[in-house]
């Protein structure tokens, strides 16, 4: 059963169709959203998320129709996200960051450091979060989704900023959050990332679907091919 | 039919000097993205200079108008771009605003130092010619700024549309470094766009001055209705723009001749351009969520509950030391700055630490004292509920305006304070038109008012800490950093606002019971819309972030006029310091204090 089904979603600005007319579902698990730059990865979030509404097209969770609530209600049902474009909050330290997401979903806030543990930015707590670098930035803002416990969490590129030892501990991670029985979609470049740990991936080119199916389908896909070189 | 078609053409004149002023705004914001709050003071110094020459010193008005607009105006258009605007690139909102208002104010000091008041007629232009049209005549100074505006509109357009530096100038704003590196200068274009803004400001302020007379203040405020006519067009259209500054100086006509002239309709007449500012802030699209980039600041240091402990009990035997040295006329003075301090938390809460910009703190002083007064009691239970009214119409005002943010409300704001100006706080339920009210001291000698300001403003800072330590101050500095995120995870991010700034009307409200018990007198003067920009500039300049930042700023809002009666002839020079200090220092919110903070850190270390 799929938890998340986005269906037949269309985003426009102005002249522009960012998203043309895209169905796709996420189930428990890990699943790949890759595409060229400009496939309209991160706008698919953003409909997700409900920061952006669609110009046509219903988005559901768990079957129910989420399309006309606003984002915290989404993430009052279990959706959490990470951003392409960093959002932490810059003027509170890292542990902060955390706990503000806790009081949000009223968790103890005791929970923060192990959380910091968890993705392995413990290090950074008491540093002001617009200090550190990138790819800890990514993790505490995977922290921070995490810290709303998520039915279906959102990641735009986690691993970019990240060095070799850290994707791979990443992806432990990403396994560990599949085995909780969470939903994890995953916006990535990183293809290794993408091919060893998602469980099925969509492919999105010029903002449609291009095609979907598992790791090794997409690899041998001629049309992804081409669209990737152009 | 005549009345009406008479009152069809005034309105459409007034319309059309407003859409000089307002074409001019426009253009600066959608090439540099500041909005000007300063636009009608340049306006105001640019209409004092026309009338000097032309009516004081007897050049010919063409010569006058030509110097004015042609010379001074681009020329302090360029001085304001070269020092106090470009630095402000891509700052933040609340900065650029503050350093606005420091323009705007130091510019009334300015007019006020060199032109003291008296009356100065300004001769329309081509007054001895006009035409019939029907019954009615429009004189040649009516034909004159509706050709203007037809020249204005026309040249804007072309300008932007038609030419090169208009094609540069939008490309300038959506991304200046991109333009660099195909050849453009963001720079000058900045510059040239600035330097026609102020033009535009003084040849629309020029155009009014026989309708409007010559005033500092109500000429400075005319923009409120530049800016409405700038938000039709969103800041962005120029034909928009011009199809609000014609509806809105015909709605101000159609008012003029058609509503009952009874007190409450007189009052609300002066509230048009204010209230058409609010319905048009209300029909604005949903300001989107702002995704992109780690935004970020550094506050000065947070002091835990134990050094918020000592530090209090410091201040309070300090003052205490005080109350018992100085004589009565200090003492009360210093309780007055220890109360404006009071107010300067309630803006540590909603600007320092919520990061939004509120050009109407005073006006829920003003609701505090008025509460105050009509209970006829300084009790401290009169004095919670002036806070608890004055958190109710903060409330109000946050649901009301739930769905702007950053500029668009910081302008809510300023129609709100002139909206409360006029239609409340001057009507019979509050103070009267030039009414007073009295109102019985909660203690008697100036040694125990002293005592009794810094036990609340002692009481009020612990708490303001007390918040910001807690989870309202976590999420209010998120919701500062990044809304979009806030969101994600589960906050409702207008119901916060709407909290921040309920709690900080509480406190300035209380504050305005404070004020009023130590006054004894107060009139709805006191809280007028003007008296929010120093208060806001002082705010920055002593630190926004901080609550000795509040206690400083407090004090020299307290000593403004005390040296201005000391030093008459600085009066104005005082003002000019005020706003070329917070133009200066617009870029660092954390003020002076957070110099002593560091020197006393370096100190230690």
């Amino acid at each position: 059963m799929s938890m998340l089904r986005v269906e037949g979603v269309t985003v426009r600005f102005g002249e522009v169709t960012a998203i043309d007319d895209v169905t796709l579902s996420a189930s428990p698990g890990v699943t790949g959203l890759i595409g060229p730059n400009g496939a309209g990865k991160t706008t698919l979030f953003d409909v997700i998320s409900g920061l952006r509404k669609p110009s046509a097209g219903r988005v559901l969770l768990d079957d129910a129709d989420i399309t006309a609530k606003g984002p915290h209600q989404r993430s009052r049902l279990g959706v959490a996200r990470t951003f392409q474009r960093l959002e932490v909050f810059g003027s509170l330290t890292v542990w902060e960051n955390v706990v503000v997401a806790l009081e949000s979903r009223r968790r103890s806030s005791r929970l923060a450091s192990e959380l910091l543990d968890r993705v392995g930015i413990a290090e950074f707590a008491a540093n002001q979060a617009d200090t550190v670098p990138t790819g800890a930035a990514r993790l505490l803002e995977l922290a921070r989704a995490l810290a709303t416990d998520p039915q279906l969490l959102l990641l735009d590129e986690p691993s970019s900023g990240l060095d070799r030892a850290e994707t791979d501990a990443f992806g432990e991670l990403l396994q560990q959050l599949s085995a909780e029985g969470r939903a994890v979609v995953l916006v990535e470049h990183d293809m290794d990332l993408v091919m060893n740990y998602c469980d099925h991936v969509h492919v999105l080119n010029l903002g449609r679907l291009l095609t979907s199916g598992t790791p090794s389908e997409i690899r041998s896909h001629e049309g992804v091919r081409e669209a990737y070189l152009g | 039919m005549t009345a009406l078609l008479a009152y069809t053409i005034f309105g459409l004149v007034t319309g059309g000097a407003y859409a000089v002023v307002a074409g001019g705004l426009v253009l600066t914001y959608s090439t540099s993205k500041v909005f000007n709050v300063g636009h009608g003071a340049i306006g105001m110094v640019m209409a004092f200079l026309y009338w000097e020459l032309a009516e004081n010193r007897g050049l010919p008005q063409w010569l006058a108008l030509l110097i004015v607009v042609g010379g001074c105006a681009p020329l302090f258009g360029l001085l304001i771009e070269r020092f106090v605007m470009r630095r402000l690139a891509g700052a933040p909102v609340g900065i650029t605003l503050v350093a606005g208002v420091g323009v705007l104010v130091g510019l009334i000091g300015a007019a006020q130092a060199i032109w003291p008041p008296q009356a100065r007629p300004v001769r329309p232009f081509l007054d001895q010619y006009g035409v019939h049209i029907g019954q009615s005549f429009v004189s040649g100074h009516d034909l004159v700024t509706l050709l203007c505006a037809v020249l204005v509109a026309g040249g804007l357009y072309i300008l932007l549309n038609r030419t090169r530096t208009g094609l540069a100038m939008r490309a300038c704003v959506d991304a200046p470094e991109l333009a660099a590196l195909y050849g453009t200068r963001p720079y000058r274009l900045s510059a040239l766009s600035w330097a026609i803004g102020s033009a535009l400001a003084a040849l629309g302020g020029i155009l009014l001055t026989p309708v409007v007379q010559l005033d500092y203040v109500t000429m400075t405020l005319l923009v409120i209705t530049a800016y409405t006519a700038a938000l039709v067009g969103r800041l962005r259209s120029l034909p928009w723009t011009f199809v609000g500054a014609l509806g809105l100086g015909l709605v101000q006509s159609y008012a003029v001749a058609y509503l009952p002239s009874s007190p409450f309709w007189i009052a609300f007449r002066a509230a048009i351009p204010a209230l058409l500012l609010f319905v048009v802030l209300l029909a604005m699209p949903q300001s989107p969520l702002r995704i992109g980039g780690v935004r970020g600041s550094r506050g000065v240091a947070v002091p835990t509950g134990l050094a918020t402990g000592v530090g209090a009990a410091i201040f309070l035997g300090v003052v205490l030391a005080l109350a018992l040295l100085v004589d009565g006329v200090v003492a009360g003075q210093l309780a007055l700055g220890l109360v404006f301090g009071i107010v300067l938390l309630s803006m540590v809460l909603l600007t320092g630490y919520g990061g939004v910009v509120s050009l109407g703190q005073f006006t829920f002083v003003g609701v505090g004292a008025v509460t105050v007064a009509r209970l006829g009691s300084s009790s401290p239970l009169a004095l919670l509920a002036g806070a608890a009214v004055a958190a109710a119409i903060g409330a109000l005002i946050a649901l009301t305006v739930l769905r702007v943010s950053g500029l668009y409300l910081a302008l809510a704001t300023l129609g709100f304070a002139q909206l409360m100006d006029k239609l409340v706080l001057q009507s019979p339920i509050a103070f009267g038109v030039r009414g007073s009210l009295q109102v019985p001291k909660l203690v008697g000698s100036p040694a125990a008012q002293l005592i009794l300001a810094a036990g609340v403003f002692a009481v009020v800072g612990a708490g303001v800490l007390a918040v910001r330590r807690g989870r309202l101050g976590r999420r209010m500095i998120a919701v500062k950093d990044s809304s979009a995120a806030c969101a994600t995870l589960g906050m409702n991010v207008r119901w916060i606002r709407v909290w921040v700034f309920s709690l900080s009307a509480a406190i300035a409200g209380l504050a305005g019971g404070l004020f009023a018990q130590l006054r004894e007198t107060v009139a709805a003067s006191d809280f007028q819309l003007f008296n929010n920009l120093p208060l806001l500039l002082f705010a920055v300049i002593a630190g926004v972030t901080s609550v000795s930042g509040a206690a400083l700023g407090g004090l020299l809002l307290m000593l403004l006029p005390v040296l201005q009666s000391g030093f008459p002839a600085f009066a104005g020079a005082a003002v000019v310091l005020l706003g070329v200090a917070a133009a200066g220092l617009a870029r660092d919110p954390n003020g002076l204090v957070s110099w002593f903070f560091r020197a006393w850190s370096w100190r230690r270390a």
